[in-house]
């Protein structure tokens, strides 16, 4: 059952290169196997602990080659420094496309500093600003709410209910 | 109008919820936005409110405010790691520094419930009412008060925290006992990266031989019209515009004494609006109601150090002042989230185990030696919220790094490993030498580094060093602050430093050494 790669995700655990190789199909339905990623250095410097437990992810973009029609993958290790006693890498996740990596929600502030400029409607005029305004007084609650609710957050309360006697701390 | 007034809200009220993430400012930029509609309200058109608003965002400031709080989230949190990777993974990538951190939490966690079990006190209870308002009176004077504390003893010193970092092993490294290339000569046997002499002069340009140093080009012999003079002036300007990241770029060359209180406060970011001395206000208040058994070990610290300090002693009650409120500030949990370390927990009197009355036993008290910290900054602020701000900032940005285990670079073990590789690397006789003789000089220099040189240096040297601290945004510059002194005065490595001026030599370890 052939498969089409869109992204890889893993933890590394003392490698310091990776290359990737993908079975494919080759000419006259035979199967071949081809590298599509060589020697991405995941440690820069491979004595010391720099990137030896970070997460990493590939992307389908990123490799030498297609990655559809997967049949079977390789992933070849290289440390060469002598002073780690295992290397390897773990949690490994291989995402079809389609499928997404478990992205974290960036912040919609960052993803629209400059909110993109609305083309002119060449037909229609202005939003009957009646309708508007009625739409709006609900956001103007809602930012109501979010005000008050940031003020109570100033304050930063440690106390339950105002009670603040403790006895001992807690182990777990 | 009232349908136009309706508008404004509304795209005010997107313009900052954009900003949201820099709390504190939120509401009062919203106030002040609601304030420039009120003013303008006949002029406002509905067409041009969004370039109004860009507008009066310009004119009023607010620009500048924005990207001053912009700049100071980039400088205090780390720089977005993978989205696979768990929150833990974001405090400290490397597991078996976090194991460690979590073992040495467990001992200072032990050793407060053996007191308190041993001296039968609460952690904390709520004061009587008399005692309240006695507390109150003598806000300004607690340093008067003497209260018998032998039986308190500080929940660590240097040494024993010195010790677990020499402990500390990576379960996945070659450690033979034999010693070997693998093996460090140094205390610390983490095999963490750190910065080469090249690599530390790049980073550290500015302090090149060719750039003007406060601290070398303003002593006695220099007229002051070579440099200082054209120094302080663009100080001046950098002042007048508000920028925190032209004042962090200008502290690298050092601060003039008259400036330093401002620039620092605008690269933190820390105005001490009303709302400020409104919460500071708040965290007395908290220290009023509630007795910690906390407050007892910071006192006996800052007896034990600030008190009998020529240069600190006069701070006392200042020391106390902050501290106490610090240690009520939950506000600085937040800094939880990039730091190895984890705040302790407990629970409400008689609630044991019941998560609602889970508490955090406030917030982070290091219960040892931040307390010099605090004390260099009583010399630029004389306001208790302003103090105050400043070294809750000071604190969430570098201090913490000096008391937890972590990779960070700017972690203590890798200022250890620093300071270790680079004096075995430049200094290969001295250190042989030391190790030889049993006095491996980490031992001796592993309490000035973890107090930030505070209490150690003469001041004025001192905050020329913090300086460039805060200039870098890094703490390396104390591993090589260490160095320059056994190196140019090797009696110093157990003497006495409050004669010597640190800028010259530490320019000149870093770029006239031949490497």
């Amino acid at each position: 059952m052939p498969w089409e790669v869109q992204e890889i995700v893993f933890r590394n655990f003392y490698t310091a290169f990776l290359s990737v190789r993908v079975q494919r199909p080759g000419p006259g339905g035979s199967r071949r196997w081809m590298t599509c990623l060589r020697d991405l250095c995941l440690m820069p410097c491979p004595h010391t602990e720099e990137g030896s437990q970070d997460y990493f992810c590939l992307h389908r973009h990123q490799m030498l080659c297609d990655v559809d029609q997967v049949t079977a993958m390789r992933f070849i290790l290289r440390q060469p420094s002598p002073v780690w006693l295992h290397f390897t890498i773990e949690d490994l996740q291989i995402f079809p496309p389609g499928q997404k990596s478990p992205q974290k929600d960036f912040p919609s502030w960052l993803s629209q500093l400059t909110p993109p400029e609305q083309p002119a409607s060449l037909h229609g005029e202005l939003p009957d600003p009646e309708k508007v305004s009625t739409e709006v007084q609900q956001m103007w609650v809602l930012t109501e709410v979010i005000r008050a609710r940031q003020a109570a957050a100033r304050i930063g309360r440690f106390d339950v209910d105002g009670c603040y006697d403790i006895n001992l701390l807690s182990y777990t | 109008e009232l349908k136009l007034c309706s508008d404004c809200t509304h795209i005010i009220s997107c313009t900052v919820s954009s900003v949201k993430i820099i709390n504190p400012l939120y509401s009062r930029l919203y106030r002040s936005f609601l304030f420039f509609v009120s003013l303008h309200k006949p002029e406002i058109k509905l067409e041009s409110l969004k370039e109004d608003i860009k507008d009066f965002l310009k004119t009023s400031g607010w620009e500048k405010k924005l990207q001053n709080a912009v700049y100071s989230e980039l400088n205090v949190f780390p720089s977005p790691c993978h989205p696979a990777a768990p929150p833990e993974h974001i405090k400290e990538p490397l597991a078996y520094m976090r194991k460690a951190q979590g073992s040495w939490e467990k001992r200072i966690l032990k050793s407060l419930n053996s007191m308190c079990t041993e001296l039968n006190i609460p952690l904390a209870q709520k004061r009587p009412a008399n005692e309240q308002k006695e507390l109150l009176n003598k806000w300004n004077e607690m340093g008067t008060d003497e209260p018998d504390l032998s039986l308190f003893r500080p929940v660590y010193a240097p040494k024993d925290f010195l010790e677990v970092l020499m402990n500390l092993r990576n379960p996945n490294y070659e450690n033979g006992e034999q010693p070997s290339f693998r093996n460090h000569l140094g205390l610390i046997q983490v095999p963490l990266k750190v910065k080469d002499i090249p690599e530390l002069k790049e980073g550290f340009s500015e302090l090149g031989l060719n750039i003007g140093q406060l601290g070398i080009d303003d002593s006695a012999q220099v007229p002051p019209e070579f440099f200082e003079n054209e120094h302080v002036r663009v100080g001046q300007k950098v002042l007048a515009e508000q920028d925190s990241a032209a004042a962090q770029q200008y502290v690298r060359q050092g601060c003039p004494t008259a400036l330093r209180a401002d620039l620092w406060a605008l690269i933190l970011n820390i105005s001490n609006q009303p709302e400020d001395i409104l919460y500071y206000e708040q965290l007395k208040s908290n220290v009023i109601q509630h007795n910690l058994l906390v407050d007892s070990l910071i006192y006996k610290d800052v007896k034990l150090t600030a008190s009998n300090d020529d240069y600190y002693f006069v701070f006392e009650d200042y020391l106390y002042q902050v501290l106490l409120c610090f240690s009520r500030d939950t506000s600085v949990l937040e800094h939880f989230a990039y730091s190895s370390a984890t705040p302790p927990k407990s629970y409400i009197q008689g609630k044991l185990g019941m998560e609602e009355y889970a508490v955090y036993y406030p917030p982070n008290v290091n219960y040892n030696s931040f307390i010099l910290s605090v004390a260099p900054l009583c010399f630029l602020y004389h306001e208790p919220s302003k103090l105050y701000q400043i070294f809750r900032e000071m604190y969430v940005r570098f201090f913490f790094r000096l008391h937890s285990i972590s990779s960070h670079p700017s972690g203590i073990v890798s200022l250890c490993l620093l300071f270790e590789t680079l004096l075995q690397t430049h200094l290969p006789q001295l250190f042989y030498h030391l190790r030889e003789i049993g006095a491996q000089p980490l031992r001796i220099s592993f309490k000035w580094m973890v107090r930030a040189f505070s209490g150690y240096l003469a001041t004025d040297q001192l905050l020329l060093l913090w300086d460039r601290i805060l200039g870098y945004n890094s703490l390396e510059i104390l591993a090589g602050n260490r160095i320059i002194f056994t190196k140019h005065v090797k009696s110093a490595v157990l003497a006495d430093l409050s004669t010597l001026k640190v800028m010259p030599l530490l320019q000149i370890f870093l770029f006239a050494t031949v490497t």
